[in-house]
């Protein structure tokens, strides 16, 4: 049993076994298409100055940003709640948390610095 | 060198010969011992025709048993250095009273306690718990190796690389100035305009990589790679606590790599994303830097906590009470560990609201860490305890953390903090958890899976002497850093006025030299115990009655760990079967298929180092290159298919009637 005429069928590792799902054509399609729109819609927003408010705009464009990380997650890395035997959604939950705990309590944190040790900066928090 | 001083800067950056530090007596005396000590490795090595069997089995390896191991040396060699640095900050202490200034001046003293800090941290905490879970968790779960072979020895080379760019700031130019965590505005382009905070920023960048990497290699080994029949919660205890810490370091790292990537931006082309101005916010460093932070310390601790509960079970010979409680604690401690950041920048001002959110978060993380102190002592309850050198450790780790537990909940309070803050109470805290509960943990991991590392137990006798010196020269030194810090001593002060105070340096440099000796006993025990060896061998494979599945096979375990993969039933698996009377497998054997070893992390690690180098020092063509290197390097390597090879059965078969043979003289 010679070493090269078995390596070959190993090759391939082990993980695929376990449900990780690899898509269709179709879904890298749809996942293309979708993120080109939700692309195309914050550039004409910001080029054509369609809302004409500036913050509202800024707020806008973040939620598209959103959506196109979960078109990315749901169609481009194959992610739902069975792949992986439950292990990928429970790592992204853990990592939301995180993202979460880490964004809103830096704000809070330093929404309360700002307000307490740099009154010359009042205008800029 | 150059008449031509813009040729000069092309080629050499900032870096001139005066980056050298010969005017420096201390350093002096450091170059010439380590160049003699250099010079006496490098000839016993070439004398002892070891270059090859080093390169070949260890270098190059990918087994996680001998990348573990190397990890380990790699932290005790550095443990050595950054003890130096404490010695020299105790002595420096004990003496710099009234007219007499000491030996360091100011500015030396400034780089000593910030390499301490990021030595002891990074290079050797570090490097211990990596290297203590790459040896273990495999065998606990009952598999040939980690998930990712190469990308483990890549890990370890660059963390590696990480070190040797540390070092090389004793030599060439300077260390940071700053503190272990380098706060700005001091560690900005205009308060630090030297190398010292470049080398701090590279070598955690460098070594930052290899961590990340090690964590997802453990989290995909640990959830892909369990023998079948373990479930989650029949995990061995210290494959839990690793699993949590590599999921804090894959979460936590990545914050500490942008923060320092936002610092290096200020300083290399200057943005304002930490100065005081043009809308900076230095606050916002101490911020993310503690959001990483203080995972960091839950990153060491937990598999500490995984080690004691495997020790106590072993040695009281039951089985550790509350398994699932103890399991639910670990968890807990992961998720609270990202709650608790601000408690370490209470005196920045963030006011009531928040700075009681934190205390209160901070407090509640202690009750997750009480249940594990409960849960080692009724494990101890009525159990046939064997005082053996890895339970004296774990005794001695509940004895002191417990105290270092209670001043850190005493630190939570915030309008004690307000009094406490960066005084010696502080620091007499951090060292007591850190040292009574991460690097008890770790020596008394080491001494526990010796044997199954090398084959022979380690010394008992000198074992003990060590543990009775790092035990009671701890409380020697830092006590009375508690007693000074409620005086309101504060942290890094390199000369005092007031000649009241230096009877308690005095002690605490006295308990330095105890803790000396402890480290002194620990490399008496390793000598005395491989000249020794024979009568400590171990050729059952179990030395200490086991209970989880690395004590099923050889001391030191074959390169593929098991012959055939075991099938798990009961929690302490190993003890388990032992109790069903497990008969071992000798005939059936088949080939084994093994990844190849690989010189392309080694060479990826050197090629980090010059990159790093070149870009402390400003040579940016060397930048350039060694950068491209490691692109062209990495992308070579993937094209590499020759990876894999057989481990033929009739070799498997040598191997395991070996063993066979051992077992039965031992009958």
């Amino acid at each position: 049993m010679s070493a090269a005429s078995k390596a070959g069928h190993d090759d391939h590792g082990h993980g695929h076994a376990d449900g990780a799902s690899h898509g269709t054509f179709k879904d890298y399609m749809t996942g293309f298409v979708l993120s080109v729109i939700l692309t195309a819609i914050p550039f004409i927003l910001v080029m054509g100055n369609v809302i004409g408010n500036d913050r509202i705009t800024g707020i806008v464009i973040m939620v598209f940003a959103v959506a196109q990380i979960v078109v990315h997650m749901i169609y481009f890395l194959h992610m739902n709640t069975k792949s992986e035997g439950g292990w990928t959604i429970l790592a992204l939950i853990f990592t939301l948390t995180l993202v979460i705990i880490t964004l809103a309590g830096s704000l809070w944190v330093m929404y309360h610095l700002n307000t307490n040790m740099m009154p010359q900066h009042m205008h800029m928090g | 060198m150059f008449s031509n001083p813009d040729l000069q800067k092309l080629l050499f950056g900032r870096l001139t010969l005066d980056a050298v530090p010969l005017h420096e007596p201390i350093l002096l005396v450091t170059f010439a011992m380590v160049g003699l000590g250099g010079v006496a490795v490098l000839g016993a090595l070439t004398y002892f025709r070891l270059w090859g069997p080093l390169w070949r089995d260890w270098f190059t390896s990918v087994d996680h048993k001998k990348i573990g191991i190397m990890y380990i040396v790699l932290a005790l060699v550095m443990l050595l250095r950054g003890f130096a640095d404490a010695l020299m900050m105790r002595a420096q202490q004990a003496m710099a009273f009234g007219p007499n200034e000491g030996y360091l001046p100011p500015h030396h003293y400034d780089q000593i306690f910030t390499a301490h800090g990021v030595i002891m941290i990074f290079f050797v905490a570090m490097p211990l718990v990596t290297g203590l879970m790459n040896f273990v968790v495999p065998l606990q779960i009952g598999a040939r190796d980690v998930a990712f072979p190469f990308l483990n020895n890549f890990s370890f080379w660059m963390t590696v690389s990480g070190a040797v760019t540390v070092m090389a700031s004793l030599f060439v130019g300077e260390f940071a100035r700053t503190g272990w965590l380098a706060y700005p505005p001091l560690s900005g382009p205009a308060m630090s305009p030297g190398v010292g905070v470049d080398y701090y920023i590279w070598a955690l960048q460098i070594a930052g990589i290899g961590t990340l990497l090690s964590g997802i290699n453990l989290i995909a080994t640990i959830v892909k790679m369990r023998a079948p029949g373990m479930t989650m919660m029949k995990m061995p205890v210290f494959t839990w606590t690793a699993l949590c810490t590599n999921i804090l370091i894959v979460a936590a790292f990545p914050i500490l790599t942008a923060v320092l990537a936002l610092l290096s931006l200020d300083r290399y082309v200057g943005t304002h994303f930490f100065s005081n101005d043009l809308g900076g916010n230095p606050m916002m460093y101490v911020n993310l830097v503690w959001i990483w932070g203080h995972p960091e310390v839950y990153i060491l601790i937990l598999p500490a906590f995984g080690v004691f509960s495997e020790i106590v079970s072993t040695f009281s010979s039951k089985r550790l009470f509350g398994y699932a409680s103890m399991v639910y604690a670990t968890v807990v401690i992961t998720i609270l560990s990202y709650l608790v950041w601000l408690h370490h920048f209470f005196t920045m001002g963030s006011g009531a609201s928040v700075n009681s959110f934190f205390g209160i978060t901070t407090m509640i993380i202690s009750i997750p860490t009480g249940a594990k102190i409960f849960n080692w002592l009724f494990t101890m309850y009525k159990g046939r305890i064997r005082f053996e050198v890895p339970m004296l450790w774990t005794v001695g780790f509940m004895v002191t953390f417990v105290i270092g537990g209670m001043t850190g909940v005493l630190l939570a309070v915030p309008p004690a903090d307000f009094v406490l803050h960066n005084s010696l109470f502080l620091i007499a805290h951090f060292h007591n958890v850190i040292i009574g509960g991460v690097l008890f943990g770790m020596l008394a991991g080491i001494t526990y899976w010796f044997p199954k590392a090398f084959g022979f137990k380690l010394d008992e006798f000198w074992g003990k002497v060590s543990f009775w010196f790092w035990l009671t020269g701890f409380w020697f030194a830092f006590m009375p850093l508690y007693v000074l810090g409620l005086m309101g001593v504060t942290r890094r002060v390199q000369h005092f006025d007031d000649p009241s105070l230096q009877i308690w340096f005095v002690i605490a440099a006295f308990g330095a030299l105890l803790i000396l000796c402890g480290i002194a006993a620990f490399a008496v025990t390793l000598v005395v115990s491989v000249l020794r060896r024979d009568q400590l061998r171990d050729t059952t494979g179990d030395p200490w009655g086991g209970r989880t599945l690395e004590w099923a096979t050889s001391s030191p375990p074959p390169d593929y760990n098991f012959a055939f993969t075991p099938v798990i039933h009961d929690h302490d698996a190993w003890w388990d079967m032992k109790k069903r009377g497990y008969a071992r497998p000798l005939q059936g054997f088949k080939p084994i298929h093994m990844p190849k070893n690989t010189a392309a992390g080694l060479i990826l690690g050197v090629l980090s180092i010059v990159f790093a180098f070149a870009m402390i020092w400003y040579i940016w063509w060397l930048a350039a290159v060694s950068f491209a290197a490691i692109a062209i390097v990495s992308i070579g390597h993937t094209f590499n298919y020759n990876r894999d090879f057989y481990i033929p059965a009739d070799e498997v078969v040598r191997t395991e009637a070996q063993r066979t043979s051992l077992l039965a003289e031992r009958v």
